[in-house]
This record gives structure tokens, sequence and C-alpha cells, in this order.
């Protein structure tokens, strides 16, 4: 199964972890083991608790109960120690506007007793050209990038990163994925929280499903798909309402689950060839007609909304 | 999934001093400022051009020609006319009721005379005012000697006007004292409430950074920011309007050091837990408002009430301004300043407790 093959102590290990806000549970009772030299990821909706979970880990917030050890390591007594061995993104930080990034790249490597040359990681973050130029001017995905930059100065054993793409155009969220993937297949330990199931997929080693603050699915992004039984959705709507029913579409030839009602239904299915057919004909049986059809390859986000119901991006 | 636990990279320990973080914080507290053209304004500009406004007002003048008017329409109005205007230091306007009247209420004479029979007069005039005051003793005096009175006491006069007396003698610490304030409370404050507010102070705790060093490099770039702020304004001052600097360098600089200090220590704990730039706005004003009424940096801070003059003395802006006139004009010796001296220190060290106490990160 994956990079959990390995066997070395844990880079990340948080057990019963709890963490409320005057009357809102935030973390609800969370565990989670990440394996060094792997990029594991939080997927959840916003609001799932996957901030306040990375942020108690990165030693910023302090947990209610549980326990957290990192890189073997405690915050109560090793504080001092972590600090230098973690790089650290956070969601919506603004560097100072009036500094170049050259500057804010020397500030962030003086703080650490070993690091990288601070030209080397803009280089890294492809940032040379704006090495010069004042942070204030750069593009959102150039400031993410210098983000990144600032996280990976201290050359961490351990990077953790909140939302990285959250806000940026697609071309840029590509350009950060390439990034982090090149550092992933560098082997550094990488956590990292998001919302977008394709960065969940496309980064991660592993992923643990959050909702309500707690994991409600872990594994790779291929046994979470698996687990689903299903390798296609199917997804349509019809013109009209019949009297097509849940049960009636479940029984047809490759249908795994079905979900949907009032005319709109989403079909997990195993083979495609075989299932839409069958689907098609069924409508034509009984007289109703077709107003949408779609189908993709299942995704973490359908595993999602078969565990929860709800899709990622409506919110918690 | 390759498993090599550490990555390739070429890691290296920090070297020299460039590369310290000290050094590195006050750096950017430097580049910051200098990069904010209204921040450079306010410290350096601004009160320059105050001190230039101030010194044209009250620049050294002849003494004050005092305008007053008599009621024409009277019989003996000519005569007392005539007798006023020989003094050179009366201006005599002739006019009749309701003009005088107005001319009066509005400032523009400062006593009107109404000649009400022969050796009869009566005068007109504000007297809570100073000047208005001042006319009807001149008035009185021409119009007495021309009815023949006659002086019994011999008088000489010598007249002294020195540096030191002046206006703007007075006025040029007292800015000075008040700019060391505005840049302390808000070049500090404002800078850590819009890094609280980006939330640049949760990312720069989120580093190794020590806490105690980034609150150090806002006094450290205060102190090398204070040697161009004092610089450039007292020069002025002293070449310009002749300001005097009777008190030693030494002694300067240390009055200077300490009130920056306990500035910036005041600005730390103004900024210790607001969010907001309008909130830091609000209590910097809240902080500074006081003071720039009762600390005495424009007029005498001894014109308020005795009972008022315990609290007005401890405010920080009265010691400094105190000191620096002290020092400047008087040319006092640092054992005279021992009791400012010891005020600002107490606020020094009071505020930047209270601050770490206080101080919120995030």
């Amino acid at each position: 199964m994956g990079a959990s093959v390995i066997t070395a102590a844990p880079a990340l290990a948080v057990r019963a972890l709890h963490k409320r806000y005057s009357d809102v549970v935030a973390v609800g009772g969370l565990d989670l083991e990440v394996h060094p030299g792997e990029c594991f990821g939080l997927l959840g909706p916003n609001g799932a608790g996957k901030t306040t979970t990375i942020e108690i880990c990165e030693g910023l917030l302090t947990p209610d109960s549980g326990d957290v050890e990192v890189l073997g390591r405690r915050w109560s007594t090793d504080e001092r120690e972590l600090r230098q061995l973690l790089g650290i993104q956070l969601q919506e930080t603004q560097l100072a506007e009036k500094l170049t990034v050259r500057e804010t790249m020397g500030l962030f490597r003086s703080f650490y007793d070993r690091g990288r040359e601070p030209e080397d990681v803009i280089a890294l973050v492809q940032l040379e050209e704006k090495s010069r130029a004042r942070v204030g001017s750069l593009s959102g995905g150039q400031k993410q990038r210098l983000a990144l930059a600032c996280a990976l100065v201290g050359d961490p054993r351990l990077l953790f990163l909140d939302e990285p793409t959250t806000g940026l155009d697609p071309q840029a969220r590509r350009q950060l994925w390439e990034l982090i993937g090149e550092l992933r297949a560098g082997g550094r330990t990488i956590v990292l929280t998001t919302h977008y199931m394709e960065e969940a997929e496309r980064l991660c080693d592993r992923v643990a499903i959050i909702d309500h603050g707690r994991a409600i699915a872990l594994g790779t992004p291929r046994e979470l798909v698996e687990t689903l039984g299903a390798d296609h959705v199917v997804e349509f709507a019809l013109g009209e309402v019949s009297s097509l029913s849940t049960d009636v579409l479940a029984a047809l030839a490759g249908v795994r689950s079905v979900r949907g009602s009032d005319g709109s239904w989403a079909l997990t299915v195993g083979e495609l060839h075989v299932a839409l057919p069958a689907i098609l004909a069924e409508v034509e049986r009984r007289g109703a007609t077709l107003a949408e059809l779609r189908t993709h390859s299942a995704t973490l986000e359908d595993v999602f909304v078969s565990l929860t119901g709800r899709h990622l991006r409506e919110g918690g | 999934m390759t498993a090599s636990v550490s990555p390739p990279s070429v890691s290296r320990p920090r070297r020299g001093l460039r590369e310290h973080p000290l050094t590195q914080l006050v750096k950017v507290r430097f580049l910051e400022f200098w990069r904010e053209p209204e921040a450079v304004f306010w410290v350096f500009i601004f009160p320059i051009l105050l001190a230039a406004g101030l010194g044209i007002a009250f620049r050294q003048r002849a003494p004050d020609v005092v305008k007053v008017g008599v009621l024409v329409s009277e019989p003996h109005a000519g005569a007392l006319s005539d007798a006023i205007a020989r003094d050179s230091r009366l201006d005599v306007l002739p006019l009749d009721d309701s003009a005088g009247m107005h001319a009066l209420r509005t400032g523009r004479i400062a006593l009107f005379v109404v000649p009400r029979a022969e050796r009869t007069v009566e005068y007109r005039y504000d007297d809570t005012r100073p000047d208005a005051r001042n006319a009807r003793l001149l008035v009185d005096d021409a119009i007495q000697r021309a009815a023949g009175r006659s002086d019994v006491a011999t008088v000489r006069e010598r007249h002294v006007r020195e540096p030191g007396a002046r206006y703007i003698d007075f006025v040029v610490p007292g800015l000075l004292a008040m700019n060391l304030m505005g840049s302390g409370i808000w070049g500090v404050g404002f800078t850590i409430v819009e890094s609280r507010r980006k939330k640049l102070l949760k990312r720069l705790i989120a580093t190794p950074m020590s806490r105690a060093q980034f609150l150090a490099s806002f006094i450290l770039s205060r102190l090398a920011m204070l040697v161009l702020e004092v610089g450039a304004f007292l020069g002025f001052g002293i070449l310009v309007f002749g300001v005097p600097a009777r008190g030693s360098l030494g002694t300067l600089v240390l009055v200077a050091l300490t009130s920056a200090l306990a500035f910036s220590a005041l600005g730390l704990l103004v900024a210790s837990r607001v969010r907001t730039m309008e909130g830091a706005s609000g209590l910097m004003n809240l902080v500074m408002l006081p003071m720039w009424i009762f600390s005495g940096v424009f007029f005498s801070a001894s014109r308020f009430p005795d009972a008022a003059q315990p609290v007005i003395q401890a405010l920080p802006l009265t010691a400094a301004a105190d000191a620096l006139r002290a020092t400047l004009l008087e040319g006092a010796s640092l054992s005279a300043l021992a009791g400012e001296l010891g005020i600002l220190a107490a606020w020094l060290v009071g505020g930047f407790t209270a601050a770490l106490a206080l101080f919120r990160w995030r």
C-alpha cells in the first residue's frame, strides 16, 4: 500500500486530538500518522477543521486534549528545536510589501541556524527574474511561491502547507503543483491541507478525508476511490419527473450505487459500456427525455459525496 | 516512491553578522521606513515646516502699535485725539458710535474712548483682554499728561531681547519632544498592528525567530533614526532661528535617547493587542491627545491648575519637553535633569514590561 510500507518512526503522529472554539467543535477526536518521505494530504471542505489541525501540529495552537508528536518531539518541551526543523506556509499570510523578494528571503534565512542559500531557493520556486521586485508587485501565484520559498529556506525536515493553491488561477495552481511534486519526488516529508480533490489526487501519497473535525477516510487516492467499488460516475437529469426510482436504477446492469431524486441522478458504475446502454434503454422504455448526461472517472470528490452526501466545495 | 529521508539540498550554517537575525530585522525596519514616503514626510519634513510656520508667526517685531477709537461726534474729540496721538505706540481712529462699538467687538480696536465733557472721558473695553488693558493704561497716561499731570518718580529703562527667551526658543524643544513621541508611537505602533493584521506576526513566530529580537529591532532602528531626526530638526532651529544649544552634546543625546526609548515602549504597549488599523489609530490618538494639550509643547504647562500638575508632570511628553528645554536653553546639567530622566525611564521600563506581558502575536 504505497508509501505506508515504510516502517520508520512517524514524522508526525496525532492521537485523539480535540479542539473547540466556544461552542464550535473544530477538531473532534482526530488520529493521524504521517511517514517520513511521504506527502500527506488533509482533504475536506472549508470549516472541516483542517487548518485548526495543521496549526496545532505547527505549534501555533494548543489542543484542548490529545497528543501531537512531530519528528519524535513535543511542542511543550522541544519548541526551539522543532522550529528549526519545520518549514511552514500559513493560509493568507501577507509578506511585507515594501521588501523585495531577495530581502524577504534574506530575512527568513537569518532565522535558521542551518539553511539554504536564498538565491538557490528563489531559483527553486522560479522567481529569479523577480528577485529585485517588491513583494507588493508580485502576482498571486508569485506571492504563493515566495511563501513556499520562505518555508523552504531553512531546509526543513518536515514541510507544512496550508491550502497552498487556494485563490490561484489554474495556470498558477499547476505551476505550484509541479513545484510541490518536485519536492515530493526529492523525498521531502510534506503535510498539506486542501479542499481541491485534484490537488490531493495529484500530489498526495496518502489522503485523510476530514469532515466535522474527524478523519472519515484514510488511504492512497487509489484506495479511496476503490472503496466506491466503481470506476465511473454517471450523472443525468430527466426533462420531466418520471416514475424512475432508485430501486429500478440500482437493478440495472453494471450499476453499483444510486443517489438522487426528482429526476436528477448520480450513479456509480463499474463498466461504462455496460451501464450506460442499460440506463439509456430504461429512460427510453419509460418514454422520458434526457435533459443532461455526464460521465467521469470516479474521484476523491465522489468518495467525499458518497461518505457525506455533500460536495467538497459546498463548505462545511 | 523513493524513501530517501534526507532530501538532496545544499544546506549550510548561518554565518557572519550580515546574516544575523537582528541585523536582518533592523535592516528590514529601515527599508520599510524609507520606502514609505509619507512616513519620511511626517518624521522629517513636517516638524520643520511646523517650526518654520511658528517661527514666522511669532518672529521678533518692533513693539506693536495699539489701535484705539475716539467718538468723533463729541465736542472735545479733536483735542483728545491729538493728545492720544502724541504717544507713538497708539494709533487713533475717529469713529461714530455704532462703527466704534462694532470695531471694538470685532477686535479692530482695543479701546473706544468716549469724551463725556471737559476733563471727563469714558473708556469702553474688554477688561479680560491683556491688549485692551494695555491700551487703557497707555491712553489714560496720554490723556492725564495732556491734562497736566506730571510724574513724581524718576525711572530709567533698559531693553533685554535675548535668544532663549523668545517664543521660537520655547517651542522648538517642545516640537522636538512631540516629534519623538509621534515617531515612537506611530512608527512602532502602526508597523506592528499592520503586521498583525496581515498575519505576518503569526508567520514570523512560526519560524525560529526570537521574539525578543523582533521587538528589539524596533528599538534599535528607532535609535539610528533618532540621530537623523534630531539632527535635521535641531540643525534647522539652530541655523535658521538661532535657537541656542547651551547644554552639552552628551546631555542632549542622553535626553533624546531616553525620550525616544520611552515613546517606543509606549508605542509597543499601544500596539500590543490591537488587531485593526482603525483601532490602533483611535488608541494612539487617545494616548497622545492629552499630551499634546497638557504637556506644554506650545505653551507652558504651568498654566494648568496646581491640582493637575502632579499628573501633568508625570506625562512622558512633559518630561521630554522640559528636559530638552532645560538642556538647550539653560544648559542644565545631567543631575539637574534627574527628575525628568527618571520619569522617562519609568515609562520605558513600565511600558516595555506591560507590552511584553500583553503582546498578542496573532
